[in-house]
């Protein structure tokens, strides 16, 4: 038995192996990850870590965690390539046998062609939010490229501790991919409070030592540049073993990949949506531990159930908490419930509702999706109190 | 140091060491004790940390902080009026001893 091999030591590959445990898996499982040190959380790296520097409360798990549970967790070497026909994982020299590999390989940031990119700082791994930490140690004009959910909180956070910040967003409202219209000029509003210029409609065209450029020719004053412009996902090692690669690692409702020695998860993968079978690539704590335990389910037990689980996901920015149930089109119609709540439909289907600091109603969402689809005629008849259909 | 005791569904007790300041649901994490999950990482966003204080305990862990109700409303297992999120418990040394009982469930 050559065991369980799990390339990506981040939150879901790292979940698969203690969900692997967990199920009563005896086989060897060695986690192979990139990046140094042991298994961390990301959220908080553009949230509480960036205000705190406290990098032992990132940790997911402690070294003794390792060694107890018989997880062999081998940081800082990259995987190179996979041999599908010899079922081995190759890293440099080493070589890893496998009776069925894990691909939890996450994303990295999107570097547009923009001029000076190289400037421009990411916020993806602690690495790169210990630099931001030690750069906002003294005042500084930060610019912010990407108004989506890391650029937001990196803003937010920043005001805060007092320094200037400008973001700019090519597209003509904030977060537009994930929340409703709504949503995004309620954050705008928000940002604009806590004393931030956000430039709408504006790609960023360059970043020199002291500016960033936008596409209408203006140009914006910037110390440090953020970018935060969306993210790839790390395919390489699947394309090149000849796996099927669609903006993600394609897999079935099982996970797996065309190859049955070989499953997806998490940040990398994209696999059918279970409310409209659309293939999806999600990007959130949520996806990528509840894959890693369909996943674990499966190998140990057998369980031939599809993936259902319901997508969430939370954003902290200043003293507002965002939470999404479901999961929606940007095209998805809106209804706005009195105490602010948006409930979000595809046809007459509810497909997510979006609160703020209301995590009842959120909470009730997600349980309500669980137990199946709920359709736009009867939650208006139920003046939107989704606990009551 | 304080001393926490993890009393699972069936019965099975769990002592570890904990730090001051650390949280209930950390320290399950830190030592490997089933029965947390903790997917969160302590946001207050999952309810997979649910616990039961035991009754001696209730007083010293103190009340339910601001919104734990609505997220235990949606705990997987049943909710009793000693229900706590473990995220929300911070260790101090009034604590120490504590005993907390494990829900069957948590996702
Ligand atoms: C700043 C920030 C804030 C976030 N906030 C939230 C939030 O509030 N809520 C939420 O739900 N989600 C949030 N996310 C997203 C969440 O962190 C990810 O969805 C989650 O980490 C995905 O887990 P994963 O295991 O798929 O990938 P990752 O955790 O990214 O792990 C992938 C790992 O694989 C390694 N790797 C890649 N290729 C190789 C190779 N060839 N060999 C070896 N190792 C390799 C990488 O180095 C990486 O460590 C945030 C992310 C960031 C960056
Ligand atoms: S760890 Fe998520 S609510 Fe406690």
């Amino acid at each position: 038995m050559a065991g369980i091999v799990i390339v990506g030591a981040g939150q879901g590959g790292l979940q698969a192996a203690i969900s692997l445990r967990q199920e009563g898996y005896e086989g060897t499982i060695t986690l192979i990850g990139a990046e140094d040190g042991l298994p961390y959380q990301r959220p908080p790296l553009s949230k509480a870590y960036l205000k705190s520097g406290d990098a032992e409360a990132l940790r997911l798990r402690p070294e003794t965690f390792f060694e107890k549970s018989d997880i062999t967790l081998r940081s800082g070497l990259w995987v190179d390539r996979i041999d599908r026909a010899g079922r081995t994982v190759h890293a440099g020299a080493e070589v890893f046998a496998y009776d069925h590999l894990i691909l939890a390989t996450g994303t990295r940031n999107l570097r547009p062609p923009i001029d000076g990119v190289e400037r421009a700082l990411d916020l993806r791994t602690l690495d790169d939010a210990k630099k931001l930490r030690e750069v906002l140690s003294t005042p500084q004009r930060c610019a912010v490229i990407g108004g989506g959910f890391i650029g937001l909180e990196f803003a937010a956070v920043a005001r805060g501790l007092g320094h200037e910040v400008a973001v700019a967003e090519a597209a003509d409202r904030l977060m537009a991919r994930v929340v409703s219209p709504e949503m995004s000029q309620r954050f705008l509003d928000l940002h604009h409070g806590l004393g931030t210029a956000v430039h709408l409609g504006a790609a960023a065209q360059g970043v020199t030592r002291d500016a960033m450029h936008l596409a209408d020719g203006s140009e914006v004053a910037a110390d440090v540049v953020l970018l935060a412009a969306g993210v790839r996902p790390n395919t390489e090692l699947a394309a090149e073993a000849g796996l099927a690669v669609d903006n993600g690692v394609v897999v079935d409702a099982q996970l797996l990949t065309g190859d049955p020695a070989i499953s997806a998860l998490g940040d990398c993968a994209v696999f059918p949506d279970p409310a409209t079978g659309r293939a999806v690539r999600l990007e959130s704590v949520q996806a990528a531990t509840d894959h890693a335990r369909l996943i674990a389910r499966r190998l140990v037990k057998g369980d031939s159930d599809g993936y259902g689980a319901v997508p969430w996901f939370w954003s902290d920015q200043a003293d507002w908490k965002l939470q999404i149930a479901g999961l929606s089109a940007p095209g998805d119609d809106t209804a706005v419930r009195a105490d602010g709540a948006v409930f979000r439909f595809a046809g007459d289907r509810l497909s997510s509702v979006e609160t703020i600091n209301n995590a009842k109603t959120h909470m009730q969402t997600r349980k309500r999706l669980g137990q199946g689809p709920v359709s736009r005629a009867a939650l208006k008849a139920a003046d939107l109190d989704i606990a009551a259909v | 140091m304080v001393k926490v005791i993890y009393v699972a569904k069936d019965g099975t007790r769990t002592e570890v060491k904990a730090q001051v300041g650390d949280t209930v649901m950390q320290t399950a994490l830190d030592n490997d004790v089933a029965g947390i999950v903790g997917e969160c990482g302590g946001s207050m966003m999952c309810a997979t940390c649910h616990c039961y204080v035991d009754d001696a305990w209730t007083d010293a862990a103190g009340p339910r902080k601001d919104g734990e109700d609505d997220m235990l409303d949606c705990a997987a297992d049943e909710v009793k009026e000693t229900s706590r999120l473990s995220c929300q418990i911070q260790l101090t040394p009034e604590l120490n001893g504590l005993v907390v009982h494990l829900p069957e469930d948590q996702v």
